[in-house]
């Protein structure tokens, strides 16, 4: 999902800069707020980034012959709120982009946009959505995170087909080479993030449960008596 | 961690892990000249080559890493860190709840009902 340094014309390019921006600052207004609350959350904070430090560093082989890399933003995104993933995903993007040449400083909103704002989004509405249709716990966390690494894909496909509209057959036809590289390729790295989310959120949720209940994690009240 | 839970997570990592695995069993049709396992970063790049040809990427990573060695030994540092953190964490709080008795763990038994 990582769009290349100077990939994007300079007006998209400073478009997803300010969209990903208040997501961000929300987000680092956000973690101040619960650090100052909840001492405790502290150390979860640094795992939800360590997971997205790790998982992204991952490439991992896929079905159509190329390599791509999960994200692991959806478990801060369910831990905390999805802002704070916009703010620890920002500073996950900038590293690589200054390190690594993975992405760039051109392309940073942007790629924190689909990264750490739709991912984390998309992962937190379906995990709550899960919670509320009273689906298993492990369920919910699996499909949260799992589409939320999958929607991050589709977000850099849309990102590069609004940029890069195909001459002949426009958005559509450009939107549709652009995720057939990333979706596609996509599809079995993000089941397996939903699985890897799923491993490290019942070890949490045994050795932590009372950190993530103060965080209010657990939306159904009548399960945490239990 | 009780027996269900830790079994059910030693077969998520094994599904994880064969996801990843089975796809460098599988054959493809690598057109000639083309490398298989690219990242599809790259593969982006070169369709955007394509669909406009005369586009020149405007700006430049202000550093890059030398060679692909060096590039893989962050990116594995990168992971490192992290892990290493997670794992820190992990032992830390499962050695708290051993100090204080299960006490702590009360609430969170939803996993192992």
């Amino acid at each position: 999902m990582h769009i290349m340094e100077g990939f994007l014309p300079a007006t998209h390019a400073a478009a997803w800069t300010a969209a990903s921006a208040p997501f961000v600052i929300h987000g680092v207004r956000s973690i101040q707020k619960t650090v100052k609350e909840n001492p405790e959350a502290k150390m979860l904070l640094g795992v939800s980034g360590a997971f997205t430090f790790v998982l992204s560093a991952l490439k991992l082989p896929s079905v159509t012959g190329s390599c791509s890399h999960p994200t692991g933003a959806g478990l801060g995104a369910i831990l905390f709120r999805p802002t704070v993933m916009s703010a620890l995903g920002a500073i996950v993007l900038l590293f690589q982009a200054l390190l690594l040449a993975h992405g760039g400083i051109t392309t940073l909103g942007a790629n924190v946009f689909s990264m750490a704002v739709v991912g984390p989004f998309v992962a937190y509405g379906i995990y709550r959505l899960g919670q509320r249709l009273n689906l298993p716990l492990s369920l919910s966390i699996f499909l949260a995170a799992a589409l939320g690494d999958l929607f991050t894909y589709v977000t850099t496909s849309c990102q590069l087909a609004l940029a890069f509209p195909d001459p002949v057959s426009g958005f559509m036809g450009s939107f549709i080479k652009f995720s057939t590289i990333f979706a596609v390729t996509q599809i079995p790295l993000a089941i397996s993030e939903g699985f890897i989310t799923v491993v490290i959120f019942n070890t949490l949720a045994k050795y932590s449960g009372q950190e993530l209940s103060l965080l209010n994690v657990f939306h159904k009240k009548e399960e945490v008596k239990a | 961690m009780s027996k269900f839970s830790l079994r059910s997570n030693i077969l998520l990592i094994v599904a994880a892990v064969l996801l990843s695995a089975v796809p460098l069993f599988m054959s493809f049709d690598v057109p000639e000249g083309k490398e298989l396992f690219t990242g599809s970063d790259d593969q982006a790049e070169a369709v955007i080559q394509e669909i406009n040809p005369d586009y020149k990427p405007w700006f430049q990573s202000l550093w890059e890493p030398p060679s692909g060695e060096i590039e893989s030994l962050l990116f594995a540092l990168q992971a490192a860190l992290g892990a290493g953190f997670i794992g820190y964490y992990i032992g830390r709080v499962r050695e708290r709840q051993k100090l204080l008795g299960s006490e702590t763990g009360k609430n969170l038994s939803l996993y192992n009902q």
